[in-house]
């Protein structure tokens, strides 16, 4: 058994709202800078150089890369032997992005009551906090900070085994086009597919975490994301929406046992500010 | 074929005529802020004859929620938030005299069709290059709504903004005309 204050998780998930917002991964910068070379459209090309001026602004001066700074979105893998002291778990999530938000000079995004009043809760918080108890003593906890702009772009679809992976692949890249410039591409595509209702649309968003680049272990999908990869480049959408080559940085699918009358699908769009740190505890 | 322009801020009926999409314009001058929740209170007051806190008229319109201001500068980061969600209000706001907007992704039909009748420009600013673009805001300042926090109506003195025309006056539409041109079967 190993104890572990309420502050120090508070700690941690402030430093991580502000490195998140303020430091583009490594993985996308690299992918973004490959996407300039690919790109064709000179208003294209003039776009992915801003975008990759503005993720070394941001990291340099400490600023956030984009103004939505996002809904406070959290995995957290929770060791079985940790034993929490000094407060309440989740509200020293919340008490972090609380700290983080105001001391980064993050903006405060999110409202109270969603369809009637709408009045901002003045802090970021709450925070949307995923937790899945682990075997050991450690506490794994992910950031992801979801802008609202991809977040609204994003879909489930509650498809019958008959559609097959030829109607996923169809229903992905359709999705991709209808979004169009909206969600601020070129994109990043999380896809879920199995589960129920719920667990698929949180399939799409784990696999937004995955490193830009990185293939799913199984074959069959890896080829599944390479597939859409390419259709969905072809659409012509280009940064911005505003014409060109790069419309798609990558494609993520993860997978779950499913229903036998059923097949989920999910689609979470994620923009080019993909933006997720960790830390452990 | 398309060029940089240094333009004034308000925009005169000229200048919104001339403009063509994929021109590149750097804008100076004085503009404001909007999203969803100002554009509704805005809306409400015109559609009630009532004055409102701010003149549209011949104004250009920012749809921008900025991050706040770290100490010394002017604004936080400001880049531009999607504009089909200010597609209600728009037309509304062009007939009663406004004269551009700001903001990324496309507009709609009754947008478009508000432009070419009285004369407005929709310009695209690069979402997500918020840092890089709040550095060509030299002021800002509250002029309404303070209440709706990031989402109140700022007044911005900008240098330079850079923006591209992405749906013009005339119903010309980059989004259309960009993705035809890229697009392969």
């Amino acid at each position: 058994m190993r104890e572990v204050q309420a502050h120090q998780i508070t700690d941690v998930v402030k430093d991580l709202c502000m490195d998140a917002n303020y430091d583009l991964g490594q993985d996308v910068v690299d992918t973004l800078k490959r996407s300039l070379e690919k790109e064709e459209s000179p208003t294209g090309k003039e776009i992915l150089e801003m975008i990759l001026e503005n993720a070394a602004i941001a990291r340099e001066e400490r600023l956030p890369i984009c103004q939505d700074t996002g809904f406070a979105v959290l995995f957290v893998e929770l060791g079985q032997d940790v034993h929490i002291v000094g407060g309440e778990f989740e509200e020293a999530i919340n008490e972090g992005v609380r700290q983080g938000y105001s001391q980064g000079y993050l903006r405060k995004s999110i409202v109270d009551d969603p369809v009637l009043d709408r009045k901002n809760t003045s802090d970021n918080t709450p925070a949307v906090i995923h937790t899945r108890v682990v075997p050991g003593e450690r506490i794994r906890i992910v950031f992801a900070p979801k802008g609202g702009g991809s977040e609204n772009m994003s879909e489930v679809k509650m498809m019958k085994a008959a559609d097959g992976i030829e109607g996923v692949k169809d229903f992905v890249v359709d999705k991709v086009m209808r979004s169009g410039g909206n969600p601020c591409p070129p994109v990043v595509v999380g896809i879920g597919i199995g589960g129920t209702f719920e667990k698929v649309a949180m399939l799409a968003k784990q696999a937004l975490l995955r490193p830009l680049g990185q293939r799913h272990p199984d074959a069959r999908f890896a080829a599944v994301e390479e597939e859409i990869l390419e259709r969905a480049n072809k659409l012509g959408i280009g940064p911005m929406g505003l014409g060109g080559r790069v419309s798609v940085l990558d494609v993520h699918v993860e997978v779950f046992p499913c229903h036998i009358a059923s097949m989920p699908v999910a689609v979470n769009m994620q923009c080019h500010a993909a933006r997720h740190k960790e830390a452990v505890i | 074929m398309a060029s940089t322009k240094r333009l004034q801020a308000p925009l005169s009926d000229e200048d919104v005529k001339k403009l063509k999409i994929g021109d590149k314009v750097l804008l100076n001058g004085v503009i404001l802020t909007g999203r969803d929740a100002a554009h509704k209170r805005l809306v409400e007051l015109i559609e009630a004859g009532k004055d409102l806190p701010v003149d549209i008229t011949g104004q250009i319109i920012y749809y921008v929620g900025p991050s706040p201001a770290k100490p010394g500068k002017p604004i936080g980061s400001a880049g531009p938030t999607t504009s089909y969600r200010m597609d209600p209000y728009a037309p509304i706001l062009i007939a009663q005299g406004l004269k551009g907007m700001i903001g990324k992704g496309p507009r709609g039909e009754g947008v478009v069709e508000a432009m070419k009748r009285y004369g407005a420009v929709y310009f695209g600013a690069v979402g997500g290059a918020a840092a890089l673009i709040a550095r060509a805001i030299k002021k800002a300042e509250v002029v309404a709504y303070e209440d709706l926090g990031p989402e109140a109506i700022r007044r911005l003195e900008v240098e330079d903004l850079p923006v591209i025309v992405a749906q013009d006056a005339h119903g010309g539409d980059l989004f259309r005309e960009g993705v035809e041109q890229y697009r392969r079967e």
